[in-house]
């Protein structure tokens, strides 16, 4: 009962801060229009914001603070607002790099790039750097075995690291910095290539139902209604425990049936996409021009219907590469994914999950399986705002 | 002046694009006295909406106004507050947009939108509001006033969605209402009924109104005086009677001349000549729902014949019939006195190319995502098989036979061309297939007048060069008169009438054909007064066509 009512105290406070600062904005700025017209809402999300503000700034302090119990209760929130500031500052650089050098095609579109944009591109370029490259990056070999087990993250003696290990070892000693190194190659290259694979079935087949249409378009219409009427993972699960049967001991063999598998799974979500978009393209009259012509289908599925098509098919195989990308994840925390002993983001979670009990007071531990579980996060976000910038431009386009 | 409502001065306004502030509006300065009407007259993009919207304190996004002052009843509505304007609007000053039926919520009913403001702003409860909306449905001739209000905006037509519309906006009495385009969308029978419901409103009320329009003959009708925009500059202004019969400014006189446009009429044709086209007894149907009864006409080379009807009379359908899209149930399509196939995907490459389409709306008849090159290059090669530099020569003479130059314009995307480019681009589309027929559907009608002028000449001019055969879909009767020589009046999927222009425009005519031909506007202002005087509210447009239906059943 008296937390609700210190709930409603402190609303009611910020709610008064709020009536304050608009009306010394209206008092000091002589009643400027911004001011005048300004909700009450709109001032208590001011005064609000100004307040996490001030709390984020003090808790970054405590962060720093040389009592270790505090510093460690702040531990991940001063890890991330300098994240934050890092990420933020190497997008900046990046884009002001892009400006200047290279071919005036990139530069120009350097120019117009949001800073998220360019914080999305540069950690995909330096994913796909790190997945190309892994062999020569990582300082060890992903199946490789090391002396010591369980060495913490941070390579900070005193706390239990080792400056040899800077981002530690896991329960049986494998370098945690080369497998997450070669997780990229393998479970964003997986996701790639499934997400291609997704969206040539899924695409084509839109397209073509939505061009044709008649039974066609039924048959595969209600094909479609009858794989999404299973839940995903579910169907996913199952799937894999009879592929898993079939492979045997070729441990390769399944993942390859996991792509297939994924694959026809995530094309239906995009068959559904593409025979909407396909369907109201179309009924322009452009199509029914080059039908009068006499063009022949493929020249106006991939000619005609394919290029006004891009924008909403962009946008998802940007959603649709991090959803497979938890797909895959997901099914390795659950055992059936990529097996050991490949090194891949979401085996790592699972083996390391139980450190997360850990966070309370020693913060380094507990961060073994957020690196991993962090480097999906952090892609997913860059293809997000990669996808948003590119649909804002192709959408500006036709304006 | 008496008693000044709206004072304009030097209003500027602003539009952001590509991140920097262009100008839209430059100065523009009018008073409007209560109970007086203004037309605002001038081509897309003239800003006569944005002048319009300003008059109401308003600016849509990405807009803002500069400079200069609008002040209504002493209020400065520039500067003032968010809450006196929300007090004005809807209030004393209400707003009618062009296309009525995507102004109107579908998810309520009319009388609840009608309502809406009364009730928000005061004015009366809502079942007094109710019963003053049914009233203004009958001042304003709805048919049904006691019903039709609690109707959803898409079970009732065009036109009396726009009348409705009008109606709402008299909801709240107020001293100040801005027309937008509001007959724009709508056939001639249609507009005639509305712009005298509207006149009659607005005098009955004493209501002072802003009347934008591109149409100069229903400006004439509706203002009292006239103010022509072009590109955001004021170019003049005058009471409408003098305006009509004296303008000053050569831009103004040049918006008068376009309607003189007329092409002489061609012979008529020797019944023995094989006709280029051939529509003989076509019955056709969507699904089970007849559209087309039976209709027979000839087009000859070297002739235009045009089609015309109000929407729903079937002439697009007809087009459909033609190229194939729609295989008529009964009756065939002949091709230089050789029967077509009924279905497009049976017809083969010659056939397909000899029959061309120019569509209405440039905007969809065009992949937006290929160059203008690559449009005009693709016929080119899928039917002449020209390939490499002698494709691209061939463009390049198509573009030059439009009047674009083709080094500017070969690399350009659709929408990097003003509407009138685009157009011609669709017809250098269709002239690449090298055919005998082209059908126009309403080509010119989402044109400014002015270029629509330039696409109907270049259309004779291609004509006279290549002695194609035009049929020409419109429910324009100055188009027709300005380029036909044969015309085809349908109506209900039935042709009515035809025969060569110059008998069609001379009595004595059918009654549906006299109906059309009297609903158009003309540019003297007494037009409506006197059509209202000799004919009387119930014999013009939908009404009289209702009466003619009762009259003659079948």
């Amino acid at each position: 009962m008296s937390n609700l009512m210190l709930f409603v105290a402190a609303i009611i406070g910020v709610l008064g801060g709020g009536w304050v600062f608009r009306f010394l904005g209206r008092t000091f700025t002589g009643n400027k229009p911004y001011f005048r017209d300004m909700g009450l809402g709109v001032a208590f999300g001011y005064v609000l914001g100004a307040l996490l503000l001030i709390w984020l700034i003090w808790a970054y302090g405590q962060s720093h603070s040389s009592d270790l119990a505090t510093a460690n209760k702040f531990f991940f929130l001063g890890k991330a607002v300098e994240g934050f500031f890092l990420f933020a500052a190497a997008a900046w650089v990046f884009r002001l790099f892009g400006r200047y050098v290279g071919p005036d095609g990139s530069r120009k579109i350097f120019r117009s790039m949001p800073l998220t944009a360019s914080f999305g591109v540069l950690t995909i370029l330096i994913y796909a750097f790190v997945a190309i490259f892994a062999a020569w990056l990582a300082p060890y070999g992903q199946e490789e075995i090391l002396s010591s087990a369980n060495i913490v993250p941070g390579g900070n003696p005193t706390v239990g690291g080792n400056p040899e290990f800077p981002l530690g070892t896991d329960q049986i000693g494998r370098d945690i910095m080369s497998r997450l190194i070669f997780g990229a190659q393998n479970t964003v290259g997986i996701a790639f290539a499934t997400t291609c694979l997704a969206f040539f079935i899924g695409g084509s087949l839109g397209f073509l139902a939505a061009t044709l249409q008649g039974w066609l378009d039924q048959v595969l219409s209600r094909g479609v209604d009858v794989l999404m009427a299973i839940p995903s993972l579910i169907f996913a699960l199952l799937l894999m425990t009879i592929a898993s049967a079939w492979a045997g001991s070729e441990k390769g063999l399944l993942t390859y049936y996991m792509i297939l598998i994924i694959a026809v799974i995530d094309s239906t979500r995009v068959f559904r996409l593409a025979r909407a978009v396909g369907l109201n393209i179309v009924v322009m009259d452009y199509i029914e021009a080059a039908k009068l012509r006499g063009e022949g289908l493929s020249y106006l599925i991939f000619r005609e219907i394919l290029p006004n098509a891009y924008a909403p098919l962009l946008a998802e195989f940007g959603l649709r590469f991090c959803f497979v990308f938890l797909t895959i994840a997901s099914l390795s925390f659950l055992g059936v994914g990529i097996q050991p002993p490949t090194a891949d983001w979401g085996t790592m979670v699972r083996d390391l999950a139980q450190f997360i009990n850990f966070a309370g007071f020693a913060p380094q531990v507990a961060s073994a399986p957020l690196l991993a579980a962090g480097a999906i996060a952090l892609l997913t976000v860059a293809v997000n705002f990669v996808v948003d910038w590119m649909l804002q431009k192709s959408s500006g386009l036709k304006e | 002046m008496a008693d000044t409502l709206l004072k304009v001065r030097g209003l500027k306004i602003e539009g952001r694009s590509d991140e920097t502030w262009m100008p839209i509006v430059n100065g523009i300065n009018f008073d409007l006295c209560r109970g007086e009407v203004l037309g605002l007259i001038g081509e897309s993009g003239a800003g006569k909406s944005t002048v319009g919207l300003a008059a109401m304190g308003f600016t849509r996004d990405g807009c803002r106004i500069s400079g200069g002052s609008v002040e209504f009843d002493g209020i400065d509505l520039v500067n003032a507050a968010a809450r006196t304007k929300r007090d004005l609007l809807g209030r004393r000053i209400a707003y009618v947009a062009q296309s009525a039926a995507a102004s109107f919520n579908p998810a309520h009913r009319l009388i609840d939108q009608h309502t809406e403001a009364p009730v928000q702003h005061g004015v009366m409860p809502r079942s007094e509001s109710e019963s003053d909306g049914i009233e203004l449905y009958r001042k304003l001739r709805l048919p049904n006033p006691n019903e039709i209000g609690f109707r959803y905006p898409h079970q009732v037509s065009g036109g009396q969605l726009q009348r409705a519309m009008t109606a709402m906006a008299m909801s709240c009495r107020p001293d100040l209402i801005v027309f937008d385009e509001p007959t724009t969308a709508l056939d001639v029978t249609t507009q005639i009924e509305v712009l005298a419901s509207i006149r009659k409103i607005v005098e009955e009320f004493d209501t002072a109104a802003i009347y934008i329009t591109h149409d100069l003959a229903v400006v004439a009708q509706m203002a009292d005086k006239i103010k022509v925009l072009l590109k955001g500059d004021e170019v003049e202004e005058a009471d409408t009677r003098e305006m009509l019969s004296n303008p000053k400014e050569s831009y103004t006189k040049s918006l008068w001349a376009v309607r003189s446009f007329k092409r002489p009429q061609k012979p008529a044709v020797q019944t023995a000549s094989v006709p280029v086209v051939s529509v003989q007894n076509v019955t056709a149907a969507y699904g089970k729902v007849p559209v087309l009864h039976n209709v027979s006409f000839d087009m000859h080379a070297g002739r235009t014949v045009a089609v015309v009807g109000e929407s729903g009379s079937g002439k697009s359908t007809v087009a459909r019939c033609i190229t194939g899209l729609l295989p008529p149930t009964q009756g065939q399509i002949e091709l230089d006195g050789v029967p077509l196939p009924s279905d497009y995907r049976k017809r083969d490459k010659s056939q397909l190319r000899q029959a061309q389409m120019i569509y209405q709306m440039a905007d969809t008849a065009l992949n937006p995502r290929k160059t203008i090159g690559e449009l005009i290059g693709r016929p080119v090669q899928f039917y002449m098989g020209l390939t490499g530099s002698e494709r691209r020569k061939r463009v390049e003479q198509l573009l030059e036979e439009i009047e674009l130059e083709p080094s500017q314009y070969y690399n350009r995307l659709p929408s990097e061309l003003s509407g009138g480019q685009k157009q011609r681009v669709g017809i250098a589309r269709a002239l690449a297939a090298e055919p005998k027929f082209i059908i126009c559907d309403e080509v010119t009608s989402a044109l400014d007048q002015l270029v629509a002028e330039g696409i109907l000449k270049l259309l004779a001019r291609l004509q006279d060069e290549l002695n194609l055969t035009y049929m020409f879909i419109t429910h324009d009767l100055a188009t027709v008169r300005s380029i036909a020589d044969e015309v085809v009046v349908m109506k209900e999927g039935r042709v009515v009438e035809q025969g060569l222009k110059e008998e069609m425009f001379r009595p004595p005519h059918r009654p549906y054909t006299d109906l059309l031909l009297s609903s158009v506007p003309e540019m003297d202002p007494d037009w409506l007064t006197n059509l209202l005087k000799d004919r009387g509210v119930d014999n013009i447009g939908d009404a009289a066509l209702d009466k003619m239906e009762n009259e003659s059943p079948g």
